[in-house]
C-alpha cells in the first residue's frame, strides 16, 4: 500500500531528476556522447524571456524541431526585462538580456557563468564580444561595451573581468549598431548629423526613446553633434554631466520639439508610419516594419558615428541537472547558424557571422553582411519585401557599421541619479 | 453526541451557553461582518501597510533594502517636478470633472425627464454602456488615428475649409489626454445621476410648477439639490479614476506629459519601489483629502 502511494507521489520533475543523474553518468562514461539523453530531453522545457526583438516563435517552432525541448518564451519591454532578472530569479531559465542589463543584475546573483569550453563556436565569435576589438586596430567604443561585463572570474562569479577568462556571462547572440530613423520623403534634404535631432526645423515631428539607458546615449551623441560639449566619457557621465544633458533636451521638449515619446518598437513604427514624426531614435527593425508598410524610411548613417548594443543569453543560477544540459544544447544550437541567419535577414547581426552564412543566400549574405548591390528582391523571414535589385543596406558593410560604433548602451556609476533626473525630464 | 452548534433550533438546548452567545447581537454583527472584514484586511489593509512600510526602504539598482529612512520622501517633496505632476493631477481631475459633469448631467436630465416611457428610458440607457464592452485601452488607442495630423479630423477640416493646415494640438496634448478621459469615464457620471433623478418624486416638480417656478428655476432650485448624492458618487468616481490613471495619460500625451500615476509607474518599471511606494502614499492621502472634502458638501448615508 505505501509502495504503490509514493510510486504515484512521484513527480515528473522527480522522474527528470532521477533520470538527468543518471543521464550525466552515462554521458560521463561515454565521453563525448551527450546525445545519451537525447529522449529524456524531449519533456523539458525552458522558459526564456527577453525583448521583442529575439523572442520570435518561429525560434521556438525551429528549437522544437531540432531540438526535440519545448522553449517557451515570454517578450518584455526593456525595463520590464530587467526587473524580471533581478527579481525574479525563479520565474525563467534563460534570459535573453542585453549587455548593459547584464551589468546591473549580474551582482544580483540570478544568472550563473557559462563554461566556454562547452561553446563548440566559442572560437568563432566575433572580437567585440571577446576581446572587445572588431579588427586588432579598431579602438573601443564608449559605454558598457560587451567584453566589459562578458567574463566572469568563475562559475559562481559576481564580479566581470577583462581577460577571456573561459567563463562568460552571457552567451552574446544579437547586437546591431543604431542611428536615427528619417523620412526622407517628409525631409527632403540629406540629413548626415545627430543634432539634426534638435534642429527646430523638425519642430513638433522629432521622437526619442523613452528608455532612460538607451536615450541618455542618444541625447549625448546629439549633445556632442551639437558642439556643446564633449564627454570624457559618454557611457559614464557625472552628475553635472547628467544634468547638462537633460536640461539641453528639457528646453527642447518645453520648445515643443518632440511629437512624442516611445517606448515600445510599434509605437516608434506609428509614428513614423503615420507621419506624425520624421526623425526620431529608431531600432533596426522598426524600419523594416515601417518599409514593409511601402513607405520610405531610412536609417540614416551619421557622421558621429552609431550609437550600438549587444544582447545574449544568460542562465539563471537556479538550473541544474538536464535543465541545464539542455540549456547550453540551446545555446550552441542558437550560435550554430539557423537563429543567426533567421536574425541577420531583419538586418542585425549574429556572433558567430560565419556560421549564418550558410543559413543565407548569396545575395541575402552580400546584402545584408558586405553592404553590396541586391541582385534580387531580398525580403525578410517573414516575406515582406525589403529592399530590391540595385538597393544597398543603409550604412554599408559589417566592418563600415560596426566599425562605426561611437558608444554602446549603458549603465553609468550615476544610473540612479540619471534615472531620477530622467523621470523629471519625462515629467518636465 | 452530535455538536451543540448543528442542532440551533432544538427547544432541550435553550439556556446553554451556546445559545445565549447566539442572542448576542453584537456578536453576531461581527461574524456576519468577518467575511467581508477579513477579504478587506487580506487585500486592501495589509498590501497598503506595506506600501507605507516599503515606502521608509532604500532601493539600489537591482534591490531594495529594508530601512528606515526618509530619502524617499525627501527626494519627493525636494523635486519641483513633483509639484508640478501634482498640479497636473489636479488640472486634469478638474477639468475632466467639470466636462463629465455637464455631459453626464444632461443626459441623465434627458433620460430622466424626457423619455416617458420606461422601456425607452431603458434602451437608452442600455446603449450608453454599449462602448464599455470593449475594452479601455482599445477605445482610448481608437482615438490616435482619428486625432493625428494626417487623421480623420484634420482630414475633415482641410477638405471642409475650415484650417488650411492640420492642427497639431488634437493629440500627444493635454486636449487628447482630457478628451479620452472624458470618453472613457462619462457614464461613471450619468450612471448615478440618473439613478437619484430617478428617486425624485414628481409630485415636487408639479408642486414647484404650480407655485410658479419656471423650467430654469425647478432645475435648480428643486432638481439640482436633489440630485446631488448621485452628482457626489459621479464625482468620486471620476476624480479617483482619473487621479489614479497613468496609461491614458502616457499614450494620449505621447509620453509627454505626467501625472502622479506615471511617476509612479516609472519608478516602477526602474525598480525604484521605495520611491514608488513613497508617491502611491501621498497620492493616497492626497485622494482621500479631496474626497474627506467632497463629503462635507454632502452627506451622502443621509441622502441615500
Amino acid at each position: 500500500m505505501t509502495m504503490f502511494t509514493n510510486r504515484n507521489g512521484l513527480s515528473r520533475r522527480t522522474l527528470l531528476k532521477g533520470a538527468a543523474s543518471t543521464a550525466l553518468v552515462a554521458s560521463a562514461s561515454t565521453l563525448g556522447a551527450p546525445m545519451v539523453w537525447a529522449q529524456n530531453i524531449k519533456d523539458v522545457t525552458i522558459r526564456q524571456f527577453g525583448t521583442g526583438v529575439s523572442n520570435l516563435n518561429e525560434v521556438a517552432t525551429k528549437v522544437k524541431e531540432d531540438l526535440g525541448f519545448t522553449l517557451e518564451m515570454t517578450a518584455l519591454d526593456t525595463d520590464s526585462v530587467t526587473q524580471r532578472a533581478a527579481t525574479q530569479p525563479n520565474s525563467f531559465d534563460i534570459a535573453d538580456i542585453e549587455y548593459f542589463i547584464c551589468k546591473k543584475v549580474w551582482a544580483a546573483g540570478n544568472l550563473q557563468a557559462m563554461d566556454t569550453t562547452k561553446l563548440t563556436n566559442y572560437d568563432k565569435i566575433v572580437g567585440i564580444f571577446r576581446d572587445g576589438k572588431l579588427t586588432p586596430e579598431s579602438t573601443i567604443a564608449q559605454g558598457t561595451a560587451p567584453h566589459t561585463v562578458g567574463f566572469t572570474s568563475g562559475q559562481n562569479g559576481t564580479d566581470f573581468v577583462n581577460e577571456e577568462s573561459g567563463w562568460m556571462t552571457l552567451i552574446p547572440t544579437i547586437y546591431n549598431a543604431d542611428t536615427l530613423g528619417i523620412r526622407p520623403d517628409l525631409i527632403g534634404r540629406p540629413i548626415s548629423k545627430w543634432s539634426e535631432l534638435l534642429n527646430p526645423e523638425f519642430k513638433g515631428k522629432a521622437s526619442i526613446l523613452d528608455i532612460s539607458s538607451i536615450g541618455i546615449m542618444d541625447m549625448a551623441m546629439v549633445v556632442e553633434s551639437m558642439g556643446e560639449y564633449t564627454y570624457p566619457d559618454k557611457g559614464n557621465m557625472t552628475r553635472e554631466e547628467i544634468d547638462m544633458t537633460l536640461g539641453i533636451f528639457t528646453e527642447a521638449k518645453k520648445n515643443g520639439q518632440f511629437r512624442a515619446f516611445w517606448k515600445s518598437f510599434d509605437e516608434s513604427v506609428n509614428l513614423m508610419a503615420s507621419g506624425e514624426v520624421v526623425i526620431q531614435s529608431m531600432w533596426s527593425p522598426a524600419i523594416t516594419a515601417v518599409k514593409s508598410q511601402g513607405v520610405p524610411c531610412v536609417y540614416q548613417p551619421l557622421e558621429e558615428g552609431y550609437r550600438s548594443w549587444g544582447g545574449g543569453l544568460g542562465i539563471s543560477a537556479a538550473l541544474s541537472g538536464l535543465e541545464l544540459e539542455a540549456a547550453y544544447e540551446y545555446i550552441n544550437w542558437y550560435l550554430s547558424g539557423w537563429v543567426g541567419g533567421f536574425l541577420m535577414r531583419q538586418g542585425y547581426y549574429s556572433a558567430v557571422p560565419e556560421t549564418s552564412k550558410a543559413f543565407m543566400s548569396a545575395d541575402e549574405w552580400g546584402y545584408w553582411f558586405e553592404g553590396k548591390e541586391a541582385e534580387g528582391d531580398i525580403t525578410s523571414p517573414f516575406g515582406d519585401k525589403l529592399a530590391g535589385t540595385g538597393d544597398t543596406r543603409d550604412g554599408g558593410s559589417f566592418e563600415d557599421r560596426m566599425g562605426a560604433v561611437a558608444c554602446w548602451n549603458s549603465v553609468m556609476d550615476e544610473n540612479q541619479y540619471m534615472v531620477r533626473k530622467w523621470n523629471e525630464f519625462i515629467a518636465a | 453526541m452530535p455538536p451543540e452548534g448543528a442542532r440551533p433550533s432544538l427547544p432541550l438546548l435553550t439556556g446553554s451557553p451556546m445559545n445565549k452567545l447566539r442572542e448576542n447581537n453584537a456578536l453576531k454583527g461581527w461574524m456576519m461582518l468577518s467575511p467581508l472584514a477579513l477579504v478587506l484586511l487580506a487585500f486592501l489593509v495589509t498590501p497598503i501597510i506595506m506600501i507605507t512600510v516599503v515606502s521608509f526602504w532604500r532601493a539600489t539598482e537591482f534591490s531594495i533594502i529594508p530601512a528606515f529612512v526618509w530619502e524617499n520622501y525627501d527626494f519627493l517633496f525636494g523635486s519641483p517636478v513633483t509639484y508640478t505632476v501634482f498640479f497636473n493631477t489636479f488640472k486634469y481631475a478638474l477639468i475632466t470633472w467639470a466636462a463629465t459633469f455637464v455631459i453626464g448631467f444632461t443626459v441623465a436630465y434627458y433620460l430622466a425627464f424626457h423619455i416617458r416611457t420606461q422601456t425607452w428610458q431603458i434602451a437608452l440607457f442600455l446603449l450608453c454602456t454599449i462602448p464599455f464592452w470593449t475594452s479601455n485601452i482599445i477605445r482610448m488607442i481608437s482615438w490616435i488615428p482619428f486625432l493625428g495630423r494626417n487623421g480623420i479630423a484634420n482630414s475633415a477640416l482641410i477638405s471642409w475649409g475650415v484650417i488650411d493646415e492640420p492642427v497639431e494640438w488634437l493629440l500627444f496634448s493635454d486636449f487628447a489626454v482630457i478628451l479620452a478621459f472624458v470618453h472613457l469615464y462619462t457614464l461613471f457620471m450619468v450612471v448615478p445621476i440618473f439613478n437619484t433623478m430617478m428617486r425624485i418624486d414628481r409630485s415636487l416638480i408639479e408642486a414647484a410648477r404650480d407655485a410658479g417656478a419656471n423650467g430654469i428655476q425647478i432645475l435648480w432650485n428643486v432638481i439640482l439639490p436633489l440630485t446631488k448624492p448621485g452628482i457626489m458618487i459621479g464625482t468620486i468616481f471620476v476624480v479617483t479614476l482619473v487621479m489614479g490613471d497613468f496609461i491614458t495619460v502616457r499614450f494620449m500625451s505621447g509620453s509627454q506629459s505626467a501625472n502622479v500615476g506615471r511617476l509612479i509607474s516609472n519608478d516602477i518599471a526602474l525598480l525604484q519601489y521605495p520611491s514608488a511606494s513613497a508617491t502611491a502614499i501621498v497620492l493616497l492621502l492626497t485622494v482621500l483629502i479631496v474626497i474627506g472634502i467632497l463629503l462635507r458638501f454632502v452627506d451622502i448615508r443621509k441622502e441615500l
